[in-house]
């Protein structure tokens, strides 16, 4: 039993490495369309470290909100976003604020700040995911670094929904996750925020002829 | 009266192996590659066709040739082939192993790459020396990276050799490690990158100003090139027989079985593993578009920003288990 649960926590370590490797990805990654791609794997490595935590707590509730990432951020999220940005034509380079070498550094910073951060919470925590409350800090800090260094607003979105599966990423490993009715609401106002903001996308397009976001910030036409 | 036998036979067939199996490795990513791209395939053994077809020809050598650019095959050939007698291929006992770890292995390439880079620009064509200039690019952007990979496994051993790496994975083989991910991910690039693979160059290139290794091997003919060429499939073997040593050392033979089954499990999940290695290098080849050379320097910090991730990771993760 002993060596079961060892083996389930390194597992556990290995999807969360994989996470922060899959934000990694994002944040010097250049087309829409795959970080689209990316933002569903990284989907599906929580999925699979939810099932895991699931199993190793055996609690249904877990397994409930297991099924509900895969069905939400694997299946449906990622093709409404494709089929948005095949409709926006935005499937070309997204603009960066700055070259992908510096977010990177950026990047290593924020996962520095993350882990010193989440050190002594760690220590105090008892579930076999304790080690891993760090890198779901540091995929909320990615995330927040990505909707900060594009410009254009289907890429803020998507930086958006990646700092969710971060916060999601660091219920189930802190307190193995929320209780289920906000955890459905959460769901929701995910799924409800990308419809509303699909239609924004073609307002703003109507408006500017873009999606550039930096042209919201002048409040009249000169 | 034999004690010296098993050691000198061990060292023949690590010199020996190597170079002989290094262009059928070549020969087998063509033609993965060519099937995955819908052309006709070329058979297994061209590489020992073109080898064999350089090496009956006769050497035209630059009118301002000099001795550095005739020396710069044999130099290369033969780093290649130390550098392979190091890499536990089969098994860790290998007696040079005991005197050389992974950052001679490191300088062992570094020491080809200024040697070619030098030959190149010895003859003073343009192209060359583009060529050379673009190789010590990528090659001082990619060493750090590599070495990163290096200690992320260095960490997990304790020591710089990787016989004593693969026989601590073999010792544990229950053990999932999450920075190895990372390093896996980071030597990838590398590895695509060092040896002039599509996101950084591309093998099989005629235009001159996307070249990079090749243009520095445009001035050179018949059994010279033959050892240049066959110094670069075996540096592909040898970073891939790296790249098992570090993350897949399953089936090398180790201190303890290293019998007649042993080596002959060792050979064969070696064959395996390049068998497989090799169709994946193809789809990524395949899938994959060649990056503008301004794009490397992005491309390779990737790769080493990933690497020390690698370190961080561990650090968090494996510090406290």
């Amino acid at each position: 039993m002993a060596h079961t649960s060892h083996l389930l926590a390194q597992l556990l370590d290995l999807f969360a490495a994989g996470l922060l490797l899959l934000s990694f990805a994002m944040l010097s990654e250049r087309r829409t369309q795959r970080l689209v791609t990316l933002f569903a794997w990284q989907g599906a490595v929580l999925f699979a470290s939810t099932l895991l935590v699931a199993y190793s707590a055996a609690l249904r509730e877990v397994y409930y909100s297991a099924a509900l990432t895969l069905i939400l951020k694997v299946i449906v999220l990622p093709w409404i976003l494709h089929r948005l940005i095949r409709r926006l034509g935005a499937e070309w380079d997204s603009e960066l604020l700055v070259n992908v070498p510096v977010t990177m550094l950026l990047g290593l910073g924020l996962v520095i700040f993350a882990f010193g951060l989440a050190q002594p919470i760690s220590t105090l925590a008892a579930t076999i995911t304790r080690n891993t409350l760090g890198i779901a800090l540091a995929v909320i800090l990615l995330a927040f670094l990505m909707m900060i260094t594009r410009r254009k607003a289907v890429t803020q979105v998507i930086g958006f929904l990646a700092m969710e599966n971060g916060l999601f990423f660091a219920a189930t490993s802190a307190t193995y996750g929320m209780p289920m009715v906000i955890e459905l609401g959460i769901a929701l106002d995910v799924l409800v925020g990308v419809l509303i903001l699909g239609v924004f996308f073609f307002q703003i397009r109507e408006q500017f002829d873009s999606l550039d976001l930096h042209h919201l910030e002048t409040l009249k036409e000169d | 009266m034999t004690w010296y036998l098993r050691p000198a036979g061990e060292v023949l067939l690590a010199i020996a192996a190597a170079p002989l199996a290094a262009p059928l490795f070549a020969g087998w990513i063509a033609q993965c590659r060519a099937w995955m791209q819908n052309r006709s395939a070329p058979p297994l053994i061209q590489p020992y066709r073109m080898l064999h077809k350089l090496f009956q020809k006769e050497v035209a050598l630059a009118t301002d040739a000099s001795f550095l650019f005739r020396v710069t095959p044999y130099v290369l050939f033969a780093t290649m082939v130390l550098a392979a007698a190091i890499i536990p291929t089969v098994a860790t006992g290998l007696p040079f192993a005991q005197v050389a770890d992974a950052i001679a292995l490191i300088g062992l390439f570094a020491t080809a790459r200024v040697f070619m880079a030098l030959a190149a620009m010895d003859v003073g064509t343009a192209f060359g020396t583009l060529g050379a200039r673009r190789e010590m690019m990528i090659g001082f952007l990619a060493e750090p990276a590599l070495l990163m990979v290096l200690f992320n496994t260095f960490l997990l051993s304790g020591s710089t050799a990787l016989p004593r790496l693969v026989e601590t994975y073999r010792a544990h083989p229950s053990l999932i490690e999450p920075s190895l991910l990372f390093a896996a991910v980071a030597f990838l690039m590398v590895l695509l990158a060092e040896n002039a693979r599509i996101p950084i160059d591309n093998p099989a290139t005629h235009l001159e100003l996307t070249m990079i290794h090749e243009a520095m091997l445009l001035e050179y003919s018949a059994r010279h090139l033959a050892l240049m060429e066959w110094a670069a499939s075996l540096k592909l073997f040898n970073y891939a027989c790296i790249g098992f040593a570090l993350f897949l050392p399953w089936g090398i033979a180790t201190r303890a079985t290293s019998n007649g089954l042993g080596l002959v499990i060792a050979v064969a999940s070696l064959a395996g593993k390049l068998i497989v290695a090799g169709a994946a290098l193809a789809l990524i080849e395949t899938l994959s578009a060649k990056l503008r050379i301004f794009r490397a320097p992005e491309y390779l910090a990737t790769a080493f920003i990933l690497a020390v991730l690698g370190l961080l990771v561990h650090l968090l993760l494996g510090g406290q288990a």
